[in-house]
């Protein structure tokens, strides 16, 4: 993909590179927390001095090795990030020296327990209410989290620390949110498939700051490059909002189906895209508004999740979406209830065509998801008074 | 304007020649090449029109073939063709239920034929032409006299929605003594649930259109729309609604 930008080449080959810096980091005595979820709260991991490396299992590689102990009808996600750690397959789990998890789902709950018995695992107990009570509860989740780091890797959490940890993933997410942003403009300057590339690969980044320089980079030069009027798409090009269930290299399939097929996914909905860019409000108390943030995250493990169809309603309106993909994992029982929900609200504010996709990380309905993103995109294309 | 809708499907070939009205209309077998089905599909429907090939001014291509045939002028999805085709013989419809070999699709249909939504059923053949398929099989009838040995049976529950599962549930009714009709009323209530289930999730009207080859089959047609409780209008060819679409939408462009 080297004809985009040269920012662009320096994140695709990221993965690899970050694996080898990982090591050396260590070797240096730097110490690594995995994470596995949008609600694992990286300030506390920066402050503490640590590296975080997000461990969340996109590829359908291990998933044969995993079902030999979890269930097959247990969503992908999980089972790939079960399967990484006990093939030993991902440098970056490898190289962790405590994993970072969270009581989410069902599922996921439930292989943390198993993943426990490999490798340290601080356990957080996330309600799953967005209220009050449910914060002060969380604040002392924090701290318990603070505690541990504290005691593992024998350093102290001091509250400048945790200013400054705050400050420097502040400015993670304002980068972010401007990369994305960019989508907004007619037509789309990137692919979809190219900007979940680079949202994938920046969480294997070892340094913070360097990543933060890369990817401003990279909105600078697309930005340059757009105004030149480049782009892979046309007016014309339906624009498709995708969300639901986290997505990444490996489980990519639909965007690039839809792509292909001659959509452009301008903006992702999901946490390693667009969830991900709200900033924590530091207030008086820090780790309190550390904890307001994580625990506002809408994801459907939450109940009631009014958040997300907040979200959803104006990322339609800002990016101009002609019609919304919710993308759901088989066996993910929270996302695939609430598609029903966010049809509705759709329908009933934004009134944008919308297509539940129940999928997996195999390649085996390709030919049935074809037909319905096809049958999708011209169902827009008709609506905007083109012919099928 | 002349124009040929050429529908490639799992198990059948059709190709639609319209000029305003249907010229010619021709089933053939896919087969295992669907490239010479497609193109023998049009050759009979070109004879069988009366009219040469360069007086055809578009060609549509749909169905799980389309990408293979190079004459095709433009390719559209069977979704998309199903309901125009549909329009074009019941202007009032606003769904389509369409049961194909493959997969069964549930589409609702706005007031000039244009999709406003559809769902269809996952990666299981449940619910499909295929499914209907192996359970005739099992009960070793066509599945002609399957729709015969259900009329006017008492249906036996049929509790597998699953192909594989509901072939041993009815291998074990056999065992048991059920007689083939009830068994066979069973197999088309299975069916009709699984649709109403797909059907849940896009909004139907009464004016139902059963398209597709399954709906030949007149006793699943009425199994379904009692279990709908909707009105079903069934074409005199339903198997030929998606070569019709196509060719409509040739028409038209
Ligand atoms: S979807 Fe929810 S549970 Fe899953 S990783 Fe994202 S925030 Fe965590
Ligand atoms: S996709 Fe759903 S089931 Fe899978 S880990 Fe996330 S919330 Fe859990």
């Amino acid at each position: 993909m080297s004809e985009i930008c040269a920012a662009f080449d320096e994140i695709a080959g990221l993965r690899e590179k970050n694996a080898i810096t990982l090591k050396v980091a260590k070797d240096r005595g730097r110490k690594v927390v995995g994470t596995y979820c949008l609600f694992s709260p990286v300030e506390l991991i920066v402050a503490a001095g640590a590296i975080p490396v997000s461990l969340c299992g996109t590829s359908p590689t291990p998933i044969p090795a995993a079902e030999k102990v979890l269930p097959r009808s247990l969503c992908p996600l999980i089972k790939s990030s079960y399967g990484f750690a006990l093939t030993d397959t991902c440098p970056f789990f490898h190289f962790s020296d405590l994993l970072l998890a969270e009581t989410t789902c069902d599922g996921k709950k439930k292989m943390y327990e198993l993943l426990g018995e490999m490798k340290p695992l601080h356990l957080m107990q996330l309600p799953q209410v967005q209220d009050e009570a449910a914060l002060e509860y969380w604040v002392l989740e924090l701290k318990r989290l603070i505690g541990r780091l504290e005691e593992a890797f024998d350093v102290k959490i001091t509250p400048e620390k945790l200013a400054a940890a705050i400050l420097l993933l502040n400015e993670e997410r304002r980068s972010l949110k401007a990369l994305q942003d960019l989508q907004k403009r007619k037509p789309a300057p990137i692919s979809g498939m190219d900007l979940l590339t680079v949202l994938h690969n920046r969480g294997f980044t070892v340094d913070k700051r360097e990543a933060i320089d890369l990817i401003d980079r990279l909105t600078a030069e697309l930005t340059e490059l757009s105004e030149q009027g480049i782009s892979p798409f046309t007016l014309k090009t339906p624009r498709i909002l995708l969300t639901g269930v986290p997505v990444g290299i490996g489980s990519d399939k639909v965007v690039r189906l839809v792509e292909e097929l001659g959509g452009s996914v301008v903006c992702f909905e999901s946490c390693g895209a667009y969830k991900k860019v709200d900033p924590v409000q530091p207030g008086k108390d820090l780790l309190r508004s550390i904890a307001q943030k994580y625990l506002r995250v809408p994801c459907s493990c939450m109940s009631p999740n009014k958040g997300r169809l907040q979200l959803l309603e104006e990322l339609v309106r800002e990016f101009e979406a002609d019609g919304v993909i919710d993308l759901t994992w088989q066996g993910c029982h929270t996302y695939n209830v609430e598609s029903f929900t966010v049809k509705r609200h759709l329908q009933e504010t934004v009134q944008v065509p919308f297509l539940q996709i129940e999928t997996d990380y195999s390649e085996s309905d390709t030919e049935q998801l074809k037909v319905r993103i096809e049958a999708f995109l011209e169902l827009i294309g008709t609506r905007r008074g083109g012919r099928p | 304007m002349v124009a040929a809708g050429i529908d490639i499907g799992s198990t059948g070939t059709k190709a639609v020649i319209f000029d305003g009205e249907i010229r010619a209309s021709v089933v053939v077998p896919t087969g295992w090449d669907p490239k010479a089905a497609g193109l023998e599909a049009y050759r009979q429907a070109l004879e069988c029109a009366g009219i040469e090939a360069d007086e055809v001014q578009s060609i549509v291509g749909t169905g799980y073939g389309r990408v293979s045939l190079p004459i095709f002028d433009r390719k559209v999805t069977e979704i998309t063709c199903h309901a125009r085709g549909a329009h074009f013989l019941y202007p009032e419809t606003r769904s389509v239920i369409d049961i194909g070999g493959q997969d069964s699709k549930v589409i609702s249909v706005d007031a000039q034929g244009r999709v406003a939504e559809f769902a269809m059923n996952d990666k299981c053949a449940a619910g499909t032409g295929r499914f209907l398929q192996v359970m005739a099989g099992v009960l070793d009838v066509s599945l002609e006299q399957l729709g015969q040995l259900a009329v006017g049976a008492t249906p036996v529950p049929i509790s597998s929605m699953c192909a594989v599962f509901a072939e041993s549930e009815v291998i074990g009714l056999l065992a048991r003594g059920t007689d083939k009709g009830s068994i066979a009323a069973g197999i088309f209530h299975s069916i009709a649930g699984r649709i109403q289930g797909l059907a849940g999730k896009v909004s139907l009207s009464h004016r139902v259109t059963f398209s597709g080859g399954v709906a030949l089959n007149r006793e699943l047609c009425r199994a379904i729309g009692t279990s709908l409780g909707v009105d079903m209008c069934v074409p005199q060819a339903p198997q030929m609604v998606g070569a019709l679409g196509a060719a409509i939408l040739g028409y038209e462009a």
